[in-house]
């Protein structure tokens, strides 16, 4: 299948030429850029809104970038069906715009957390069908916010309507106290929303798919929205 | 007026900071502390004849200043 795409660029956004590489060379084909003061998005099937720290991390991280003029096109992209990705920071958008449920705090150790790390998928949708149960990927993280946090009635409907989309793990998938390197609540590593057209996740899959990377599984997640 | 807003993390979040500058303080010696919580103080200047002050800072607050997931907030 084709897929179109875009990535938005906010001012402190650092994964932005990643994540366009990323859907250049797996979609073939080329992507839109979009800076976050444009109020139009073009009609593409995906969008990423990519790691970074958009505005400093200011107030809260992605608070200032959820405030953005392009956001009420990204409202109407995700309400269309669209898909969108955000990573890292743009999990950190995606909750602050509302898009997601729940919110990302400080890492339980307080350290800025730049390693390979393991997930699995747990709840299947669009984004991880090509990952099969038993998988663990190995996708790098960079961030010092990822700890999730929902409350227990937030917890219980995402568990209700299959939002989890991915756990950390370790290298055999158990989901261990180590595992969960920032402390977040029930391991959780990305969630989707009600209609699972819209993925966050704090792992950086578009650091993990060329031959010089030291893992490759983060093309997973693009070929299974290619299908 | 000067209006001043203190947000922090709902109790039933774990506030690592703290838990942080707890054990410094401990390790000065300064073993009474406990139970540390870090939040952040907001000010800004309001006009004085403001007659919605306090359903204005509300809407602020919403809006952009609190993640209400994560936060609470008093007008000091």
């Amino acid at each position: 299948m084709s897929l179109s795409s875009a990535v938005i660029t906010f001012p402190g956004s650092n994964c932005d030429r990643d994540a366009q590489t990323y859907l250049e060379i797996l979609t073939n084909q080329d992507t839109h850029k979009i800076w976050h003061k444009d109020v139009l998005l073009p009609k593409v099937d995906l969008l990423i809104i990519p790691g970074g720290f958009s505005f400093g991390d200011y107030l809260r991280s992605g608070a200032m970038a959820a405030k953005s003029p392009i956001i009420d096109d990204v409202l109407k992209h995700a309400e269309r069906g669209g898909y969108i990705i955000g990573i890292c920071n743009g999990f950190q958008i995606l909750t602050e715009i509302g898009l997601l449920d729940g919110a990302l705090n400080r890492n339980v150790k307080l350290k800025f957390l730049a390693k390979n790390c393991f997930i699995k998928k747990n709840h299947e949708n669009n984004f991880n069908k090509k990952i099969s149960q038993d998988q663990c990927l190995s996708i790098p993280v960079a961030h010092n916010e990822g700890s999730y946090y929902n409350s227990e009635e937030g917890l219980k409907l995402l568990q209700d309507n299959e939002q989890i989309s991915f756990l950390y793990c370790d290298e055999e998938g158990n989901t261990t106290d180590s595992s969960n390197l920032n402390g977040s609540l029930n391991h959780i590593a990305g969630i989707t929303n009600k209609k699972k057209n819209v993925l966050g996740l704090m792992p950086h899959p578009e650091r993990a798919f060329q031959d010089f990377h030291t893992s490759q599984d983060g093309q997973l997640i693009l070929e299974s929205l290619l299908g | 007026m000067r209006a001043k807003i203190l947000i922090r993390l709902k109790k039933q979040i774990l506030e690592p900071q703290g838990k942080n500058i707890e054990e410094s303080l401990n390790n000065l010696g300064f073993d009474k502390c406990s139970n540390i919580r870090q939040g952040k103080l907001i000010e800004l200047d309001l006009p004085e004849n403001l007659e919605d002050r306090d359903s204005y800072i509300k809407d602020i607050c919403n809006k952009l200043l609190v993640n209400s997931i994560i936060e609470e907030y008093e007008v000091l």
